[in-house]
């Protein structure tokens, strides 16, 4: 497997802009002549179908949704990073640069995130541009703030929906190349397999979620922007549709999965409330900026919480420990986030927890409050308070929220060289899906950050040397022999879904999953666990096929259908999840294994035999899949431990 | 606590549907509407029934695919909250619910409560946007914003475009969902110059769509999981009159 990464040469700070320079351009007459694919309607999927429009391409995009502008990035709430500087307070590229590459635990490309903080400027500038409603001062100029783990302020933001503001600003440019006939779009039409034809990425099969029709595209290149897995563990801050399906499927087909360990658990989210939980809700983490989280000193005190027998207001202030400000003094409750999480668990295993499970700490404001007033903190924070109190019935601006980390976003996904091309020709993998940019760890506003890059700024330049390569008329029919057999490939797994009629439903084993990740492959890992998932999850996928029931038919819309085959795919993928956390004999970022700790427990990286990329290639059914390793170099950045204390 | 269900089942669009009733049992008050709805779900498969459609996604109020109306009011009557953050705890033991999807004949159904929205999006494709190419734009501080204007023009566009204005509306109305969009860009500065064309495209699309005419009831404004105020749909008038003006139409 070729792993060449396509790292351009010369100083850090000069690579991309001579990479732009060497990349084949393709004639603006030709562009027309050439068609591409993008699957998924996000924040990375929206920009690149819409600048690939732009450009002059024609594009089809697909998404599940019955909009793209439901794709999950709308729910991100915090904001975008961006090294403007605008604040005047010493950020730069460099400095966003390093810190990504530090937050990320020095597992992340160096090139890669360098381009990223270079173009995370431009980004601002073209929402702006849009008329995304940034936060403004009075002066009329956009207003910033720092966010998890950045001491300087380069955080932009639309109040908590930041996610939206600039989803909507990528769906208002791909729904005008809509309207211009530019772009073709499918909603509500699921990818369910990549076509290679002579090893290229040519094409897809789909289903039509409406009325069941299968359908064949074929294109020049095809780009997935299909968002991140984090529902393997089933409850998550993903939307319910969101899945690892075309990312599997494409895996499959010889694309190498890369470090898909690196799961980023955030600090805080709504705790669980019962065995009905059907998902997980993020309390954006700019609440760390005015919010303290503690718990009670004593377990005694912690049980008497939890039984009901007494407020958070009855423990005196010398009672709290402010666990973050105390271990961690200089970055006190603004620590990264897989900090803050294994922070919060620890204090949740003592015995501390705050809730009815034992499992959730306070986020305190009623300093805030004092300082700043009721009026300051509810123009800050409003919608985030109004939507925990309708998720749990309580006030937030009178009793502390109660938080614990859930599963968030997934820093893993399809491997992809400097020109996010996956290690199949033709395949490009852009935003969450793909691998590259944070390491072990992502830091707080970077995801919208990232998505924007690839899709506005990245690919659009670069997918142009792979097209210019193999010349417009390198497309396949659609009635071509791999077209044909692809297609029957997904009919095969559709009619076998439906065919079992057994006892169990697609969300019973997805939850069954669900947990079995969570307790091996969550927060913190072990060999011994991961080794009984390794054991378990193959016992749970053969009872999937032998015990699944699916009502209905394919012709129709059949949500249970859609489920099943996305579940068909996590039970599959959440063994390889635990694979790579059981070969990562180490701790870094979001990977905790418990082996690999100092001995004040934080996590102990090794980087003389670790700092590499895991990228996994398919072997077959119920074979086991093989490693092969991308060495990270850093020319940059010195490796050293992080520390935030 | 046990409740009732009457639930609309439609197979199709062009079936003609009926209520069915079901029982839900052992609900949580802490549940969401929606997981409610997904216990009964895994309950009709287990009977070997089909299971009730719905659209959800994000389940936290912002991707606005959930769509139902609840005992005859849009998301449910709680005040700036969709189906998905609906609690349970706002209903009572033995309790009848009535589940109907959004009805308008331009968000046709496709199955049960799940409707065809794309209506929405053929709106803002004549118009929702403000025309930048990607790289062809200014510094972003080279644009100040008034604060009063961007904040005014947030709050237009927060809209979700769930569509429960129109579901709410007697006449099956957009108003509400197009002034948002049309009151946010035409706040902003960036959006001036494309601000006649950009009224005049969408109102001719949301007619051409077969969404009806505001009569100032404000049932979309009571429904509206953001809050969204019909002031808007004022403002909307005002830039759909002054664009015709403008462009010497009357």
């Amino acid at each position: 497997m070729n792993l060449d990464a396509k790292i351009p040469s010369g100083p850090m700070a000069q690579k991309w802009d001579k990479h732009q320079f060497d990349l084949k351009l393709v004639n603006p007459a030709n562009k027309r002549k050439y068609e591409v694919i993008v699957v998924g309607s996000g924040l990375a999927g929206a920009s690149a179908a819409a600048t690939l429009a732009e450009l002059g391409y024609n594009v089809k995009c697909f998404c599940f949704q019955d909009s793209p502008r439901r794709a999950h990035s709308i729910a991100a709430q915090g904001g975008i990073n961006a090294a403007k500087n605008y604040q005047n307070d010493g950020d730069s590229v460099h400095r966003l640069f390093y810190d990504t590459v530090k937050g990320g635990d020095y597992r992340s490309r160096e090139a890669n995130v360098h381009r990223l903080a270079q173009v995370s400027v431009n980004i601002i500038d073209q929402c702006a541009a849009q008329g995304v409603p940034f936060a403004r001062e009075y002066g009329g100029l956009l207003a910033n703030r720092s966010f998890g783990g950045a001491q300087v302020s380069r955080t932009f933001y639309a109040r908590g929906q930041t996610g939206q503001q600039l989803l909507l600003g990528a769906y208002s440019s791909l729904s005008r190349q809509i309207g211009l006939g530019k772009v073709q779009m499918f909603p509500r039409t699921e990818m369910l397999d990549v076509v290679l034809v002579d090893g290229h990425a040519k094409g897809i099969v789909v289903r039509d979620m409406v009325s069941g029709e299968i359908s064949r595209h074929s294109a020049h290149a095809v780009v997935l922007a299909t968002g991140g897995y984090g529902n393997a563990f089933f409850l998550s801050t993903n939307a319910m549709g969101s899945n690892v399906t075309a990312s599997f499927r494409a895996y499959k087909r010889g694309a190498a999965f890369a470090n898909p360990c690196y799961t980023q658990i955030h600090p805080t989210c709504i705790p669980v409330s019962g065995e009905h939980q059907s998902k997980l809700t993020l309390m954006s983490e700019s609440l760390r900026n005015d919010g303290r989280v503690w718990v009670p000193k004593s377990q005694a005190v912690a049980e008497k919480i939890r039984k009901g027998e007494l407020k958070a207001s009855d423990v005196a202030e010398g009672d709290r420990d402010y666990y973050l400000e105390r271990k961690y003094p200089s970055f006190g409750n603004l620590v990264p986030r897989d900090v803050a999480s294994r922070n919060a668990k620890e204090a949740c295993d003592e015995g501390r927890g705050v809730v009815g499970s034992g499992l959730g700490v306070y986020l305190d404001f009623e300093d805030a409050i004092k300082r700043l007033g009721e009026g300051a903190v509810r123009e800050r924070y409003g919608n985030l308070f109004d939507m925990y109190e309708k998720i749990t019935g309580s006030n937030a601006y009178q009793n502390p929220m109660t938080i614990f980390p859930a599963v968030h976003y997934t820093m893993g996904g399809l491997w992809v060289d400097y020109n996010l091309m996956s290690n199949v020709p033709g395949l490009y993998v852009v935003g969450e899906a793909n691998f590259s940019d944070h390491g072990a760890n992502r830091l707080g506003a970077s995801a919208l950050m990232q998505g924007l890059a690839d899709g506005y700024f990245v690919l659009p330049y670069t997918i142009g040397q792979y097209l210019a390569e193999v010349g417009p008329d390198d497309r396949t029919d659609t009635n071509s022999a791999e077209f044909v057999g692809t297609e029957e490939t997904v009919r095969a797994q559709i009619d076998k879904l439906l065919s079992i009629k057994g006892k169990r439903t697609p969300t019973s084993f997805h939850r069954e999953l669900g947990q079995i990740m969570w307790d091996k492959c969550g927060m913190a890992r072990s060999k011994a666990g991961l080794e009984a998932a390794i054991k378990k999850i193959p016992e749970l996928r053969a009872e999937f096929w032998d015990n699944l029931n699916v009502p209905g038919e394919n012709g129709s819309l059949n949500q249970s259908l859609e489920q099943a085959g996305r579940v068909a795919d996590f039970l599959e993928f959440g063994e390889l999840m635990c694979r790579d956390a059981l070969q990562r004999e180490e701790s870094c970022g979001g990977h905790f294994r418990e082996e690999h700790q100092t001995p004040e427990g934080e996590a102990k990286r090794d980087d003389e035999n670790f700092s590499f990329v895991g990228a996994w290639e398919y072997k077959g059914e119920n074979q086991t899949p093989e490693l092969h390793k991308e060495n990270l170099v850093y020319e940059e950045v010195k490796m050293t431990q992080r520390s935030y204390k | 606590m046990d409740l009732k269900l009457k639930v609309w089942r439609q197979d199709n669009a062009d079936d003609v549907g009926r209520f069915e009733e079901y029982q839900a049992h052992d609900i949580s008050p802490d549940m969401s509407f929606l997981e409610m709805l997904d216990v009964v779900n895994e309950g009709l498969i287990g009977s070997g029934k089909e299971p009730i459609a719905f659209d959800s996604d994000c389940r936290e109020g912002i991707c606005g695919s959930c769509s139902m109306v609840i005992n005859g009011t849009a998301h449910g009557g709680q005040k700036g909250t969709t189906a998905c953050q609906l609690h349970m705890r706002h209903f009572s033991d033995g309790m009848t619910i009535t589940i109907e999807p959004w009805r308008a004949t331009a968000f046709p159904v496709h199955r049960d409560l799940v409707v065809d929205r794309t209506a929405f999006d053929r709106i803002q494709q004549k118009g929702g946007f403000i025309s930048v190419r990607t790289g062809s734009v200014p510094d972003a501080n080279a644009i100040p914003v008034p604060k009063d204007e961007s904040d005014l023009a947030m709050d237009a566009a927060q809209c979700i475009g769930c569509g429960a204005c129109v579901a709410a509306c007697k006449n099956a109305s957009a108003m509400l969902f197009v002034a948002a969009k049309i009151s946010h860009l035409s706040l902003v500065p960036q959006g001036q110059p494309e601000r006649e064309r950009r009224a005049l495209a969408m109102v001719k699309q949301m007619d051409d769509e077969g969404f009806g005419n505001c009569t100032v009831t404000g049932s979309c404004e009571a429904v509206c999981p953001k809050e969204i105020s019909l002031d808007f749909i004022a403002r909307m008038n005002r830039e759909y009159g002054r664009a015709l003006i403008k462009k010497g139409t009357i």
